[in-house]
């Protein structure tokens, strides 16, 4: 039930639509519950409504730490995992 | 995409996996509850479960809101939906959950009931508008993350002047469910479930922030951590539970910074506080009566509320007898604790309403571990 799915705004429709994109598919969500967005931001949509803006600069500080992570295993020698070994 | 697909990459995974294998401390064990199905499923459809140290464990939780609806209240949905000149809308989800007699929506649909499925709780509203003739009721679950949509949809039908909609209200909170978790006798008293830490549900904090998890982990000495729904967030989250415990910590720490803040999101939390109210009591599958845990709305709104406009009896009924979704709900036992599981109970033919959900601990299980479990391995 609480599935949702980061998005990227492609449109803003009105004061309570816009539009969104998504592997290619574009639709149309409600933007009533989050404060106003810009196009290029991207929101997480939990059916048919926008819950949350998604932070950006917050998803990549994230991920450059995963990537720190795995670049630290491709240099230590032993593989803990057999998939990687 | 960057945002979904670079939170599954398997060498930060094994990166993390070895973090971890490193930093537990090998003379303890590690019980830590996983609030939200969305997560049980993450962990089993991603294998998380086989890169974690054998001394750490994870308890699935009540997080799944189809699972957790009270069997009474599932009938009583039955029973309008079969009323002449009714249309009773719900999320998919919510169709499939076997009710008594093993009645469910959607066969109440099969036998002529007009029941449809929606993907927007918005769809209820334009199906009421294009209706004018007939009743419709928005079946409304889940937890908070739905919640704002529903008080939305409530907003706009008064807006738009609507007499034909209302909602049958079934909203539940998450901070509620996890102290009833703490304050069961299967943890407190007789030892059965042991539960270190939690893992929070990111999506539910979206909307309410994870300042409501602080009491109880201060209350309870339980370190939290709101977990996003992909694999690494969740390892993530399970290393940052492991420090805390081995620091001796218990606080509200949060790995999905990407989506929410202490606050939340104080748009929705305004719009839910605006049409809806705390039940004194309301009654949960497996968890029995939690004190101020569902939503009703309010006497504002009261001629949108579908059990103020319809008689909806709702009527005690006993449990199938070999199901075990009220224990698995509670964490006590494990899917294939069952003897039902994956034979006279799958998820195309369910009897347990754990086997419906995407959410549901048994439907995790059957989907991706069927015949192999941990201890056999």
């Amino acid at each position: 039930m609480c599935l949702a799915v980061p998005v990227r705004v492609t449109a803003l429709l009105d004061a309570q639509w816009i539009e969104i994109e998504i592997g290619g598919i574009r639709t149309c969500v409600s933007s009533a519950l989050i404060d106003p967005v810009a196009i290029g931001e991207y929101v997480i949509v939990h059916a048919g409504f926008a819950i949350a803006r998604l932070d950006i600069e917050e998803a990549e500080k994230t991920l450059a730490l995963f990537d720190e992570i795995a670049s630290h295993l491709r240099a230590g020698a032993d593989a803990l995992h057999p998939r990687l070994s | 995409m960057r945002y979904i697909h670079g939170f599954r990459d398997g060498a930060a995974a094994a990166g993390l996996a070895r973090l971890l294998a490193a930093e537990v401390d090998a003379a303890r064990e590690y019980h830590l509850m996983e609030f939200c199905g969305g997560h049980t499923h993450a962990i089993f459809r991603y294998g998380v479960e086989d890169l974690l140290p054998h001394n750490l464990h994870l308890v699935h939780g009540p997080g799944c809101p189809v699972c957790v609806l009270a069997v009474p209240r599932l009938n009583a949905a039955i029973e309008l939906a079969q009323q002449p000149g009714v249309t009773l809308v719900s999320y998919g989800d919510m169709l499939r959950v076997p009710a008594s007699r093993r009645r469910s929506l959607l066969k109440a649909r099969a036998q002529g009931a007009d029941v449809r499925m929606a993907y927007s709780a918005f769809e209820a509203i334009e199906i009421a508008a294009a209706h004018p003739e007939s009743q419709v009721v928005f079946f409304a679950i889940g937890f908070e993350t739905t919640t704002p949509a529903t008080a939305h949809v409530i907003l706009e039908a008064q807006r738009r002047g609507l007499r034909n909609f209302s909602v049958y209200c079934n909203h539940v909170v998450t901070p509620a469910a996890i102290q009833s978790i703490l304050d069961s006798p299967e943890v407190r008293e007789w030892g059965q479930v042991r539960v270190d830490g939690f893992i929070g549900p990111s999506h539910v904090s979206a909307v309410i922030g994870t300042r409501p998890y602080e009491y109880f982990a201060q209350e309870y000495q339980r370190p939290v951590v709101i977990a996003g729904f992909e694999p690494l967030d969740v390892m993530q989250a399970i290393l940052m539970l492991v420090r805390q415990l081995n620091d001796g910590r218990a606080c509200v720490e949060n790995q999905f910074t990407r989506g929410t803040t202490r606050e939340g999101n104080q748009k929705a939390q305004r719009l839910v506080a605006d049409v809806f109210e705390l039940r004194p009591s309301f009654e949960w599958r497996g968890l029995g009566e939690l004190a101020y845990s569902g939503l009703r709305i309010k006497a504002a709104y009261a001629e949108f509320d579908a059990e103020r406009r319809f008689h909806l009896p709702m009527l005690p009924v006993p449990e199938h007898a070999a199901c075990q979704c009220p224990a698995i709900i509670r964490g006590v036992k494990k899917p294939t604790d069952c003897a039902i599981f994956g034979t006279a109970c799958t998820p195309r033919d369910p009897i347990g309403s754990c086997m419906v959900s995407a959410e549901g601990a048994c439907a995790a299980y059957y989907k991706y571990r069927r015949g192999t479990t941990r201890a056999a391995r």
